[in-house]
């Protein structure tokens, strides 16, 4: 490993590290399916520790040098050739993706016995085993989202991303998880023909799919809007957007705790980045002020809705799976805030608010559903009503979900009070004062989903519940570290809310050709 | 229109293998979609957009793909409960 981070430093200036981050996980994949079994695990988790030096490479290389690293495949360039590029935006959801799997990975060893169904040990082992396998398929697949360029490398990874989620629901191989995999897979497959509807119309109308050359064809239209229409309501049934969301708790509710962290921190984040690259960078600052309302509009349905479902649940991880939903709402309300200032089109502000808030949820999710995962594994069951008194029994797991709650919720100076101050702010210098109503009752009902399983949790004239399995310390440190990074987001927010700004294509001061 | 027929399909079917099915209709749609473009846009003399057909060929791969993920999904559920719909408590029908 040594002489690979001498090599990544050595070349962090040049492309040859955005290939590194494509690459590592597809070895990583096939040498576990090749190794097989017990080895998966090593060989899975060494590729993952790579993957964050890398990923801290790449941020490295664009922090001194303030802007984008590209690579063109090949040596051809864009027409026809195919670019990789890595601006501010990537490299954070990168590192947000290197942490989270590898934590994934630190996580899982144990995580397969959820829920409890056949127990035989040969299903145990492949299971475990083609965990290994879709987690290494996952952090390729966000890799390539992350890098792409050009409209239909991102279908194809978009794809990819989808392919690597729907087994992942399915894991325990239990009927209602397949049922939820198969729901999860046929919303996948429509989304992304019609997003490939869009990419073939726009190819048609402008004779090519790379991103930085569309944005500086395209031209305000009907066909225009009719393509993105396809486009973003394609991505939203991905992203699981209201109301295209019914295939989202059941599937995030059923996948192991491990899976579920994955699928709902960072896949469906996929093509949320995807709706950010066709709006701010395909399209920057054409759409009317009113297709972003209606974007907006669906992030707050998604908010109110997924919130009182949440309030509602009776199940810890159904009620973190619909609280998702109404997260997700968050990053859509960037939408109406970036193009709705009346003065045109702004990118700063909002979208730094939004994806912080893609970042903060990362973790805090993250954690909360292994946290979750952990309650369940210790007293056997998930049921919000009987958790009382689960604070002195289970002190760390439940100080993890606390804090990755408090995030969730945006209590200063976590991660979440960050993008919802930021998203807030520009709300209200923008005049528009709606959102800023759904941002805070928002957070009043995450406030009140949250503290229905905190309070009882933590209460102290409840008998607790007893534990039918030991809590190994080390998952539940791995918990306690990923909310500590949604809680370090909001501590130390300056940097990445630098970083987030760098390499941006010109598209806010000058729309290069 | 083998578009709208697909998406037609897709929402009114129960069950998961002519969902599947629809769900080709509406591929094979855009990739002809897809042709029509490339053949209007080769008027340089070629016989029709090099490009195109890539990616045609790329995205049959993928929803190729795509079909025998779901199909192998599917039986297993079949195995696991005898059912082919997605409806939560609906009983089985003859098919497959």
């Amino acid at each position: 490993m040594s002489d690979l981070n001498a090599m990544i430093s050595s070349i962090s200036s040049d492309g040859t590290l955005l290939v590194f981050s494509l690459v590592l996980p597809v070895i990583g994949m096939l040498l576990a399916m090749l190794t097989g079994g017990r080895h998966a695990r090593t060989v899975v988790l060494l590729m993952l520790v790579a993957n964050v030096a890398v990923a801290s490479g790449i941020i490295t290389g664009i922090w001194e040098s303030g802007q984008a690293i590209t690579y063109h495949l090949g040596g051809w360039s864009p027409p026809l050739g195919i670019e990789l590029r890595a601006d501010g935006l990537s490299a954070a959801m990168m590192a947000v993706t290197a942490l989270v799997s590898l934590a994934a990975g630190l996580y899982a060893p144990a995580g397969f016995r959820f829920p409890p169904s056949k127990g035989s040990p040969a299903l145990e082992s492949r299971m475990s085993f083609v965990f290994w396998f879709l987690l290494s398929a996952t952090v390729a697949a966000m890799n390539l989202v992350f890098l792409a360029q050009d409209l239909f490398s991102l279908y194809v990874a978009l794809e990819l991303v989808a392919f690597a989620g729907v087994p992942m629901v399915a894991l325990s191989g239990s009927a209602n998880t397949l049922r939820a995999a198969l729901r999860y897979l046929i919303f996948a497959l429509i989304g992304s023909i019609f997003y490939l509807l869009g990419a073939v119309l726009l190819y048609g109308f402008y004779g090519t799919l790379d991103i930085s050359l569309l944005a500086g064809l395209v031209e305000p239209g009907p066909s225009l809007w009719l393509i993105l229409a396809f486009m973003t309501v394609g991505l939203a049934a991905k992203t699981a957007l209201f109301p295209l969301h019914i295939w989202l708790p059941p599937a995030h509710a059923g996948a192991p705790p491990a899976a579920s962290a994955l699928l709902s921190a960072l896949v469906v984040k996929a093509s949320f980045f995807l709706v950010v690259r066709l709006w701010f960078d395909v399209v920057p600052g054409l759409p009317s002020p009113s297709a972003s309302q209606v974007l907006g509009a669906m992030g707050a349905g998604a908010i109110m809705f997924g919130g009182v479902l949440a309030l509602l649940q009776a199940r810890l991880k159904l009620l973190i799976a619909y609280s998702t939903i109404a997260q997700l709402g968050y990053l859509f309300l960037a939408f109406p805030l970036a193009f709705g200032m009346g003065a045109g089109f702004e990118t700063g502000p909002a979208l730094t608010g939004g994806m912080f808030q893609a970042m903060a949820h990362a973790f805090a999710k993250a954690s909360m559903f292994m946290a979750a995962g952990l309650i369940a594994e210790a007293i056997g069951h998930d049921r919000i009503a009987d958790l009382g008194g689960l604070g002195r029994v289970l002190p760390v797991t439940c100080l993890a979900f606390g804090i990755a709650a408090l995030s969730l919720i945006g209590v200063p100076p976590t991660g979440g009070f960050v993008a919802k101050w930021i998203l807030l702010e520009v709300a209200a210098t923008s005049g528009q004062w709606w959102w800023a109503v759904f941002l805070i009752v928002g957070g009043f009902l995450a406030g009140g989903y949250m503290f229905r399983v905190i309070v009882p949790a933590l209460a102290r004239d409840v008998v607790p519940p007893t534990l039918i399995a030991p809590v190994s310390k080390f998952r539940e440190a791995v918990v306690l570290v990923l909310a500590l990074l949604a809680l370090a987001l909001g501590l130390f927010s300056d940097a990445p809310a630098e970083l987030l700004t760098l390499g941006r294509p010109p598209s806010a001061d000058v729309i290069q050709p | 229109m083998l578009i709208g027929l697909g998406l037609y399909g897709i929402i009114i079917q129960d069950q998961v293998l002519r969902k599947l099915l629809s769900f080709n209709l509406v591929g094979t749609g855009v990739f002809l979609l897809f042709g029509v473009i490339g053949r209007r846009g080769a008027e340089g003399g070629l016989g029709g957009d090099p490009v195109v057909f890539g990616l045609v060929i790329t995205g049959i791969v993928v929803a190729f793909s795509a079909t025998a993920l779901a199909v192998a999904l599917l039986i297993r559920l079949h195995e696991e409960t005898g059912d082919d719909t997605l409806l939560d408590e609906a009983p089985g029908e003859e098919e497959k």
